[in-house]
């Protein structure tokens, strides 16, 4: 069965959806990412979704649980990347995705996750 | 009224059938020179349609059309379903009402996201709902 990779790095998980989530996948992501969470104790989840070239509602819906789930378990999610269009045609479409945060790219997605869990620790991370 | 210049019929009745079905509209859209901003919301509403017509009503049948109504170009998709089709449309149009577990965003979204839209349904027959996206708004 088809399965997107989940990468561990550090205290983050690291998700790039690289192809057109069918349901399937997209539900099975939701699932292995909070159990990833649960298992490695991640702090932080970070998805790209630049390679999407539309978000509909029901994957606007399975981002938006992915991020309520983890916060739950203690982990913020960050999605990454949004194409322009899909941006314009997510907030015509009604939808906010309320309960994530957004960065442009991946590396200012790292360093929101980075800062959110610093605060959160209030203790400077040691390197 | 319309002149439809090319015409491709597609039968959805599983899941994957959606991603090939969101890249047949994409390559029509492409076809007449969309903008890209006009494509995603054209692709994002049929993917919304062509969904609930999985969802409610176990599949159907969808035609994609390219049309011209003066200098203006334009793709039409029309998806007709033999579902349980809906009993208050008006209701069903509302930003937040579903009957499923979802967002209730589908049907209003996806209108939002048309230039055209008109939606017909006779319960215990089914639905047909018509969307057109012309290619400049």
């Amino acid at each position: 069965m088809d399965r997107i990779p989940i990468l561990r790095m550090g205290n983050f998980l690291l998700v790039t959806i690289q192809v057109d989530l069918y349901d399937r996948l997209a539900q099975n992501l939701e699932s292995d990412l909070v159990q990833m969470v649960s298992k490695t104790g991640a702090r932080g989840v970070l998805i790209d979704i630049s390679a999407l070239s539309i978000v509909d509602s029901f994957m606007g819906r399975i981002i938006g649980n992915i991020g309520s789930v983890s916060k739950i378990m203690d982990a913020e999610t960050v999605v990454v990347g949004m194409q322009p269009a899909v941006a314009i045609t997510l907030i015509e479409l009604g939808l906010e995705l309320k309960g994530v945060h957004t960065a442009l790219n991946v590396e200012r997605g790292m360093q929101l996750l980075k800062d959110k869990i610093l605060v959160e620790d209030n203790e400077p991370e040691e390197e | 009224m319309y002149v439809v210049l090319n015409k491709d019929r597609m039968v959805i009745e599983k899941e994957q059938d959606v991603v090939l079905y969101r890249n047949r509209v994409k390559e029509f859209a492409v076809k007449i020179g969309m903008s890209l901003v006009n494509q995603t919301k054209l692709i994002t509403a049929a993917s919304e349609l062509v969904r609930n017509m999985l969802k409610y009503a176990n599949g159907g049948v969808t035609t994609i059309e390219v049309i011209s109504k003066g200098r203006e170009n334009g793709i039409r998709l029309i998806f007709e379903d033999k579902g349980p089709g809906i009993a208050d449309i008006n209701l069903a149009m509302k930003d937040g009402f579903s009957t499923g577990k979802s967002l209730g965003l589908g049907l209003p979204g996806a209108k939002r996201l048309s230039s055209e839209f008109d939606i017909k349904s006779t319960v215990g027959k089914g639905t047909s709902v018509t969307l057109i996206k012309w290619k400049n708004g």
